[in-house]
């Protein structure tokens, strides 16, 4: 550790790249999903098709093959699938053992969060960066919950018989898909709010792509971890 | 100079050597790729995306592979949660199914099959026959329960002396869309995968595949095709109709 730098380390790379895999990954399923979703809805909706992802033109692939794009789209999921799960591994294993959940999720107070969502809506809830108020705190447990309930109901649907044993919990085949799906609406949710939150406080960017930050920027908490 | 000039004059370092055998790797790499764009023969897409897809397709067959638990059987449901009146689902409309007179109706063997005389639909009925209530999965996302029985498909390629150390077992089927698709020889020999007959206790009707369908309890629907009129043991890959178009080919769950 040197005292002297400039920098301090604000985000270990692990979670970097977990976060960008994630960013990536993520909306690749959802998209490759929502396709998924529109063959057989669980709801009296569907998805706009120009905001799904499969393979190639659609129309074609209807007229010579009476299908309307699932091929691809599964195709897709599959793949991402791999993303996401091996990211996601890796950044809880990661949080346990180093700590980084311990230390930067753990505790969460209620009063705290209903204080911080009062003084947010009165524009008054300081970032600074480094340091995690509570209402972070319950987003991004609450986003990362989602994505392990999201693999969970995945291997649910995609292994019925070989993993039946996980499916109990989630009322197996039938129950995980809509775990599945609302596990997917709460992703959506956090991602509009994580988005709309990085909009108004741009300066929280650049650190979660470099994983530094100016000394003088960073809460003095945040300081012990210097490059 | 370049490596292979240094090659041919025999003054290779330790680098040069590591770089070869990168060199080789990534050949080797991009000849792999190239041969899951030629197994996933007649696509309407043929791009570096779709190839990657196909290739990433090919690893996770592998991966269900290694899952497959071969004497682990499907849950099972009482009889009451079992409905008369199955869900249609093909790619032609109901108005389309094919009918086949069960009386002439034979099925063929091929291959790795040591006696290949075609099957009537009453030597079919005359081997032990087995039944159980399962759910049925669909790749489009929807599931039913259902009662399905007939001859289990290990004790008929046993009675055919079929090689069950080949790798693939192939179903062409007479429909209108000659529909066609292939199972591993693993989920071939499970218990639940049977040579379909009957649906709810009753002969299977012309509407579901009669008179012989394939059902199992470890493979997506598509993976049991209706109407079928000949089986094949292989140990080229045989592909099948959504197959080629891109649906994962092992589709086990």
């Amino acid at each position: 550790m040197n005292p002297q730098s400039e920098y301090v380390m604000l985000h270990p790379r692990v979670v970097r790249y977990a976060h960008w895999c994630w960013a990536f990954g993520v909306i690749i399923l959802i998209g490759s999903g929502w396709q998924i979703y529109n063959q057989e809805p669980l709801f009296g909706f569907s998805f706009p098709h120009w905001l799904t992802i499969g393979l190639g033109s659609d129309e074609g692939a209807e007229r010579v093959h009476n299908d309307i794009g699932l091929a691809g789209a599964l195709l897709w999921h599959f793949a991402a699938m791999w993303l996401l799960l091996i990211s996601l591994s890796v950044y809880v294993i990661y949080g346990i053992v180093s700590g980084h959940f311990r230390k930067h999720f753990a505790p969460i107070w209620p009063r705290q969060v209903l204080s911080d969502v009062f003084y947010f809506f009165r524009g008054r809830l300081d970032h600074r960066l480094g340091m995690r108020n509570a209402v972070q705190k319950l987003l991004y447990v609450f986003a990362v919950l989602s994505m392990i309930f999201m693999v969970w109901s995945g291997l649910v649907l995609w292994k019925p018989v070989q993993f039946e044993e996980l499916g109990v919990p989630i009322g197996n085949y039938e129950g995980a898909r809509y775990v599945h799906f609302f596990g997917m609406a709460s992703i959506v949710l956090f991602a509009i709010v994580h988005i709309a939150l990085t909009l108004l406080v741009p300066k929280v960017l650049p650190p979660m792509i470099t994983g530094k930050a100016r000394r003088s920027a960073v809460a003095v908490e945040a300081q012990g971890e210097a490059l | 100079m370049t490596i292979d000039a240094r090659l041919r004059d025999g003054g290779l370092s330790k680098s040069d050597f590591a770089n070869l055998q990168r060199r080789l790797f990534l050949k080797r790499g991009l000849s792999l790729s190239a041969l899951t764009l030629l197994t996933g023969c007649d696509i309407t897409n043929t791009g570096p995306v779709d190839g990657f897809l196909r290739m990433i397709s090919r690893m996770n067959d592998g991966v269900q592979t290694a899952l497959f638990r071969p004497n682990k059987l499907a849950r099972s449901f009482p009889e009451s949660m079992v409905p008369r009146e199955f869900r249609y689902n093909a790619q032609y409309g109901p108005d389309r199914f094919p009918i086949i007179d069960p009386t002439t109706w034979r099925l063929e063997l091929a291959g790795a099959i040591a006696s290949k005389q075609p099957w009537t639909l009453k030597q079919l009925q005359a081997l032990p026959q087995t039944s159980y209530v399962a759910r049925h999965v669909c790749v489009e996302g929807w599931s039913m329960i259902g009662r399905w029985g007939g001859v289990p498909l290990r004790t008929f390629l046993e009675k055919v002396g079929a090689d069950t150390s080949a790798k693939y077992v192939m179903f062409r089927c007479d429909d209108p869309i000659n529909y066609s698709s292939s199972i591993d020889m693993g989920s071939a020999l499970h218990p639940q995968t049977i040579l379909c007959l009957t649906y709810a206790d009753r002969p299977i009707e012309p509407k579901f595949g009669a008179p012989m369908r394939l059902k199992a309890t470890v493979k997506l629907g598509f993976k049991q095709p209706k109407y079928v009129t000949s089986i094949e043991v292989t140990n080229q890959y045989p592909g099948g109709y959504w197959e080629d178009l891109g649906y994962n080919w092992f589709a086990g769950v």
